[in-house]
C-alpha cells in the first residue's frame, strides 16, 4: 500500500502505463528488460489502484486536469467507485496477463514482440483513462483511443485472416462509435448543456420520453464495445489476436470498457429514477434478453474453442447491459460485480484455450479428447472458470448472477429470471462438455490406463491461469468490499423506497454467505 | 520579435503590419528570381516564408488586442483607396497561410530539386513566393477589386507551380487548372462588376453599407451578382461538382507545391466566399431572393459523400487525398450554410485543422514520392513497415480526416455536429458521421495496404527520408494532436470570428 493523496496516486495510475510505453521501444533489443519494463509497470500499477481504493471507499472523489477542447466541454479526470472497481479489475489482471504473454509469445515465437507490448500498455492507459474519465466526451476520446491502440494487437499476426478480422474490428468499433455513440453524446450535451458525469442523471426533467428513448437506444447499439447484438461481429472477429490479447482486452478490458460505459452512461448520464419512471428501458430490457439467450445458443455450435468463448462473452456482456438497463440499485451491483466475475471467469478460460495451444497447438473442441491427462492443472482451470462462468457456487459468478436477478424482481420483470435461469442451462451446455470431453475421453492413440507424461504449457502460462482460477474462488468470499464499492456510486438518498431497500439487501447477502461458505 | 516589442518598434514598421505580409514575398519574389543558385533562391523564400509567418502571427495578436484594423494603402484614405481590413477571421487565414508556408520550407530543401532542374530553382521559389503573396493579399484585403488582382496573381503562380511537376501530365493538369480558374475568376470579375455599378464602389465595407438601398432599386442586379460571385469562387475553393480541376492538379503538381496548395489555396478561396456571403451580400439579400445556404447545403452533403466514395475507389494516394480534400471542403461549406454560431464555428476552425491534417498527409506522401517515385497503392504494400516514421504521421492526419478525438480534426467536427443540433436538424449529425465512416474505409484501406502486405519491388529498400523532410512532417502530425487538445488559438478564435460574420449579416 502507497501512502499518498488520492490525486498523486490517480496521476500515477495513469502515468504508469505511459512509462511503460516508452520504455518498451527503448530495450527493443533487450528482450529481458523490455519484458521487465512491462511486469514493472503492471505490479506498480496494481499497487497503485489498490492503495487509490480505500481512499475511494471513504468518500474521496480525486480530480485531475480540465482541459476545454470544445466551449462547455472538457478533458478531466475524476475517480468514483465504478470506475475504480473497473481500474482494479483490469490493473490486476494486467500482472498476470503479463507474465502469461511472455510465456505464450516466447512459446510461440511471435514476431514483433516489441510492437505487442508497445500497443498493449497504451491499451492499458486507454482503459484506466477511461476508467477515471469525469466525462462523456473524456470517455469517449479514451474509448477510441483503446479501439485504435488495440487494433495492431488484433492484426498481429499480418496475414489474410488478420487482416479480415482486423477490418470487422476496425470498421464495427469505429462505425458505432462515430454513427451512433457520437450523435448521443452531442444530443445529450444540446439536452442538458453538460457532459459530466453526475450522480442522479444530468438529462433534464422536461426531455421528452421519446427523445429519451431514441437516446438510449442510441447509447446500447452505439456503445459497439459491450457487443450488443447486431454489432457483436467484432468479437469473434478479433479472436485472430494472439490469445494474450484476447484474453485481457476481449475478455476484460475491450468489453469491458463498452459495458462499463454502459454503466455509467445508465447511472450518471439518465439516472436510475428516469428510466425505471419513464419505462423507456423496456423495450431494450426484452430485446438485450433475447440477445442473451441467443448468444449463448450461436456459442453452442462453434467447434473453434476461441470462438465459442467469444460468443460466451456476448452474452455474459448481455447480463451487465440487462443489469444496467432494468436500473434498480441491486441491479446495478449485480452488473458492476459481474464486471469483476465474468473477468475473472473468462480470462482464465481464455488462458486455458492459449495454453492448451501453446502446448499441443490444438484449437477445435473436438480435438480436445482426453487431453486432461497431458493438461491436468490447465483443465481443472478451465472447470473454475467454467463454473464460475455459470454461477454456481463457490465461485465468484454466483453473487453476480443472484444481484441481477434481485434486480430483476425489484424491477418487476420475473421473466428475467427465467432468462437467467435458462442462460445458465445453456453456460453448462456449451462449458462442461469440453470439460468431460478433456478427462474423460480417451486420448487418442493412447490406450485406457496407460499412463501418459504430463505436457502442460509453459509456467509462465500455467501460473497466471491457476491464479485467476482462484481469483474466481476468492471472489466468492470478498465480493461484499466490492457490493459496497459499487453502492457508494448510486445516489443514497433517492426519494424512492428501492435504493435503501436495495443497499440493505445488497449489504447483507454477502455477508450471510461468507458466514455459510467458512 | 514579439509582442511587447512593438511599442518600441520602429513607428512606421508597426503601424504598417497590415501591409508587410504582402511586401515581404512580392520584394523575395524579385529577390529570388536573380539568386544564381536554387539553394541561395531557397534561402530567400525561407527567410521571406519565416518573416510572414510571424508578421501574420504579431497581426492576429494585434487584432486580438485592439479589434478590427483599416489600414489605408498608399495613404490614400478608403472608400476611394485601397482598404486593408484585417479582422480576427481574416487574421486566422493569414495565420494559417503564413504558418504553413514557413513549416513547409525545410521540407523543400530536398524536396524541390527532385522535380525542377537547378536552372529553375530560382524561378520556382520566386512563383511559390508570388502565389503565397497572392493568398496573403486575398485574405488582407478589403477591396473587392483588389481581391480580384491578389486571385490572379495566386492563380498564375499555381499553374506556373503545378506545370512544374515532373510527369508530363503535369501540363494538361495545370491548363485544366488555367481554364477552371479562369472562368471562375471571370465570374468573380462579373459579379463585382455588377455590384460596382449598383453601388458605385468596390470597397467591401463601403459596398455593404450601401447594397440594402441599392437592392430595393435593383433587386436582380444584385442577386445576379451574389449569383456570379459564389459561382466564382466556389469554383476556386472546389465546391463539389466544380472540383473537377483539383485531383489532377494535386496528384501531378510536385509534391512541396501540392502540400502548399492542399493546406492553403482552397482555404483563402473558403474566406473570400465567407467575406461575401455574410458580410457584403449578407445585409440586402434574403435567403428567399436566392436560396444560397440551401443550395450550398446540398451541394456540401453530395461533397462528403460522393467524394469520399471517390476517394475510396481510387489508387493513387495523392489523388485519393485530394478526394478527401474535396470531401472536406464539403464539411467546411456545411459549417457556412448551417449560418449559426456553432456551424460557422466548426467551418472555420476546419479551414485550420484540415490544413494541418492534409498538409501533414501530403507531406508524409511527398516523402514516399521522394523515395519511391510512384504511389499506386499496389505498389506501396509494406511501406509502412519500411518508413515506419513517414507513415505514422500519416496515420496520425488520417485519424485526423476521419475525425477521431484526440485529434483536429474531432474538434471541427463536434463543432459542426453542434451546429446541425442548433438548426433543429439533427439528422445532420448522422450524415456527418456517417461519412466519417467512408473516411475509415479510404484510409484504412491503404493503411492494410501499407502495414499488412509484405513489401515488394523497390518498397523493400526503402527508408525514411532525411531530417529536412521528417521535421516539417513530424512537426504537422505533432500539430494535429495538439490542436485536438488545446484549442485557445483554433476553435476560440474561430468562434470570436464565427460570432462577427453573424453579427455582421444581422447588423
Amino acid at each position: 500500500m502507497i501512502n499518498a493523496a488520492p490525486e498523486m496516486l490517480m496521476l500515477a495510475a495513469l502515468v504508469i502505463p505511459l512509462v511503460a510505453a516508452v520504455g518498451i521501444p527503448l530495450f527493443h533489443s533487450v528482450p529481458a528488460m523490455r519484458e521487465g519494463v512491462t511486469i514493472g509497470a503492471a505490479l506498480a500499477l496494481f499497487l497503485v489502484v489498490i492503495s487509490l481504493a480505500p481512499a475511494v471507499l471513504a468518500g474521496a472523489r480525486p480530480e485531475l486536469f480540465d482541459l476545454e477542447i470544445v466551449e462547455g466541454v472538457s478533458i478531466g479526470f475524476k475517480v468514483e467507485p465504478l470506475g475504480m472497481l473497473f481500474a482494479l479489475v483490469a490493473g490486476s489482471l494486467w500482472i498476470v496477463n503479463s507474465v502469461y504473454s511472455i510465456g505464450y509469445m516466447r512459446g510461440n515465437n511471435e514476431p514483433r514482440q516489441t510492437t505487442f507490448y508497445l500497443c498493449f500498455a497504451i491499451a492499458i492507459f486507454a482503459t484506466i483513462a477511461l476508467a477515471f474519465s469525469k466525462n462523456l466526451l473524456t470517455l469517449f476520446l479514451f474509448y477510441e483511443l483503446l479501439t485504435i491502440s488495440t487494433y495492431p494487437l488484433v492484426t498481429h499476426k499480418a496475414n489474410a485472416d488478420a487482416r479480415e478480422g482486423g477490418r470487422t474490428y476496425m470498421l464495427l468499433l469505429l462505425g458505432t462509435s462515430m454513427g451512433l455513440l457520437l450523435p448521443a453524446i452531442l444530443i445529450t450535451y444540446g439536452l442538458a448543456g453538460t457532459l459530466t458525469f453526475q450522480a442522479g442523471g444530468i438529462l433534464p426533467d422536461t426531455a421528452e420520453p421519446w427523445t429519451l428513448s431514441i437516446l438510449l437506444a442510441l447509447f446500447i447499439f452505439g456503445i459497439g464495445k459491450a457487443a450488443v447484438m447486431p454489432f457483436h461481429f467484432w468479437l469473434p472477429s478479433a479472436m485472430v489476436a494472439p490469445t494474450p490479447v484476447s484474453a485481457l482486452l476481449h475478455a476484460v478490458a475491450v468489453v469491458k470498457a463498452g459495458v462499463f460505459t454502459v454503466l455509467k452512461v445508465i447511472v450518471y448520464i439518465f439516472g436510475l429514477e428516469t428510466l425505471t419512471t419513464s419505462q423507456i428501458n423496456e423495450p431494450l430490457i426484452y430485446f438485450v434478453a433475447f440477445c442473451l439467450i441467443a448468444a449463448s445458443v450461436v456459442a453452442l455450435t462453434k467447434d473453434n474453442l476461441k470462438a465459442r468463448l467469444a460468443y460466451s462473452t456476448v452474452s455474459q456482456l448481455a447480463y451487465i447491459v440487462l443489469a444496467a438497463l432494468l436500473a434498480t440499485s441491486v441491479s446495478v451491483v449485480g452488473g458492476g460485480l459481474h464486471i469483476a466475475m465474468h473477468a475473472a471467469g473468462k480470462i482464465t478460460l481464455f488462458f486455458c484455450a492459449g495454453a492448451i495451444y501453446t502446448a499441443l497447438h490444438k484449437t477445435e473442441i473436438s480435438d480436445l479428447d482426453g487431453i486432461g491427462r497431458l493438461m491436468p492443472v490447465t483443465m481443472t482451470a478451465f472447470l473454475i472458470g467454467s463454473l464460475s462462468i455459470i454461477g454456481l457456487p463457490p465461485f465468484g459468478g454466483t453473487w453476480s448472477k443472484w444481484f441481477i436477478g434481485m434486480g430483476a424482481l425489484d424491477a418487476g420483470y420475473v421473466f428475467v429470471v427465467a432468462v437467467l435461469m435458462i442462460s445458465s442451462i445453456l453456460n453448462v451446455v456449451y462449458l462442461l462438455p469440453i470439460v468431460a470431453r478433456a478427462f474423460f475421453r480417451p486420448l487418442p492413440g493412447v490406450a485406457d490406463g496407460e499412463p501418459v507424461a504430463i505436457k502442460e504449457a509453459p509456467l509462465a502460462c500455467v501460473v497466471p491461469l491457476s491464479l485467476t482460477a482462484g481469483a474466481c474462488l476468492v471472489l466468492f468470499f470478498t465480493a461484499e468490499p466490492i457490493a459496497e464499492l459499487i453502492e457508494a456510486a448510486l445516489p443514497v438518498a433517492g426519494g424512492g423506497e428501492t435504493p435503501s431497500g436495495a443497499a440493505g439487501a445488497a449489504g447483507e447477502q454477502p455477508t450471510a454467505a461468507t458466514g455459510g461458505g467458512s | 520579435m514579439s509582442a511587447e516589442a512593438l511599442p518600441t518598434a520602429p513607428f512606421v514598421l508597426a503601424d504598417h503590419l497590415p501591409v508587410l505580409p504582402i511586401i515581404v514575398p512580392l520584394i523575395g519574389a524579385a529577390i529570388a528570381a536573380l539568386m544564381p543558385r536554387g539553394w541561395l533562391a531557397w534561402a530567400v523564400a525561407t527567410v521571406s516564408s519565416v518573416l510572414v509567418a510571424i508578421l501574420s502571427v504579431l497581426l492576429l495578436l494585434q487584432v486580438q488586442e485592439t479589434g478590427t484594423i483599416s489600414y489605408a494603402l498608399g495613404g490614400w484614405e478608403p472608400p476611394l483607396g485601397i482598404e486593408y481590413r484585417v479582422d480576427t477571421l481574416n487574421a486566422f487565414v493569414l495565420m494559417i497561410v503564413g504558418a504553413i508556408g514557413a513549416v513547409i520550407m525545410l521540407y523543400a530543401l530536398e524536396s524541390v530539386p527532385q522535380d525542377v532542374r537547378p536552372r529553375q530553382q530560382p524561378f520556382f521559389y520566386a512563383i511559390y513566393l508570388l502565389c503565397l503573396c497572392g493568398l496573403l493579399g486575398m485574405a488582407v484585403t478589403g477591396d473587392a477589386f483588389n481581391i480580384f488582382v491578389f486571385m490572379e496573381i495566386s492563380s498564375l503562380a499555381t499553374y506556373v507551380l503545378i506545370a512544374m511537376g515532373r510527369d508530363k501530365r503535369a501540363l494538361l493538369a495545370a491548363y485544366q487548372y488555367l481554364i477552371m480558374g479562369t472562368i471562375g475568376a471571370t465570374f468573380y470579375v462579373l459579379g463585382i462588376g455588377l455590384l460596382y455599378t449598383v453601388t458605385g464602389t468596390l470597397n467591401l465595407a463601403d459596398i455593404a453599407g450601401r447594397i440594402a438601398e441599392a437592392y430595393q432599386v435593383y433587386p436582380r442586379a444584385i442577386i445576379a451578382a451574389l449569383a456570379f460571385v459564389i459561382v466564382g469562387i466556389s469554383l476556386k475553393l472546389a465546391l463539389f461538382p466544380l472540383h473537377v480541376w483539383l485531383p489532377n492538379a494535386y496528384t501531378f503538381a510536385p509534391p512541396f507545391a501540392t502540400v502548399f496548395l492542399a493546406a492553403t489555396a482552397t482555404k483563402v478561396a473558403v474566406y473570400i466566399l465567407l467575406r461575401m456571403y455574410f458580410d457584403v451580400f449578407g445585409p440586402a439579400v434574403s435567403v428567399e431572393a436566392l436560396p444560397v445556404t440551401q443550395a450550398i447545403m446540398i451541394l456540401a452533403l453530395i461533397a462528403m459523400f460522393a467524394a469520399s466514395f471517390l476517394a475510396f475507389y481510387e489508387n493513387r494516394v495523392e489523388r485519393m487525398l485530394a478526394y478527401s480534400s474535396v470531401a472536406q471542403v464539403g464539411y467546411i461549406m456545411l459549417g457556412m450554410a448551417l449560418a449559426n454560431e456553432s456551424g460557422l464555428t466548426g467551418g472555420i476552425v476546419h479551414l485550420f485543422n484540415h490544413a494541418i491534417s492534409k498538409a501533414a498527409l501530403f507531406l508524409a506522401i511527398g516523402a514516399v514520392v521522394f523515395r519511391l517515385g510512384h504511389t499506386r497503392m499496389e505498389e506501396l504494400a509494406g511501406v509502412g513497415r519500411r518508413m515506419p516514421i513517414t507513415m505514422a504521421a500519416f496515420v496520425v492526419g488520417g485519424l485526423s480526416i476521419i475525425g477521431v478525438p484526440g485529434t483536429a480534426g474531432f474538434v471541427s467536427k463536434w463543432n459542426l455536429a453542434m451546429g446541425a443540433i442548433e438548426n433543429g436538424t439533427p439528422f445532420l449529425v448522422f450524415l456527418i458521421m456517417a461519412s466519417s465512416i467512408i473516411a475509415v474505409l479510404y484510409v484504412g484501406r491503404f493503411i492494410e495496404v501499407a502495414y499488412f502486405r509484405a513489401p515488394t519491388g523497390d518498397c523493400e529498400t526503402a527508408r525514411d527520408p532525411g531530417l529536412t523532410m521528417l521535421l516539417p512532417t513530424l512537426l504537422m502530425a505533432a500539430a494535429v494532436i495538439y490542436f485536438g487538445f488545446e484549442t485557445t488559438y483554433s476553435a476560440d478564435l474561430a468562434r470570436d470570428a464565427a460570432r462577427a460574420l453573424i453579427g455582421g449579416s444581422q447588423g
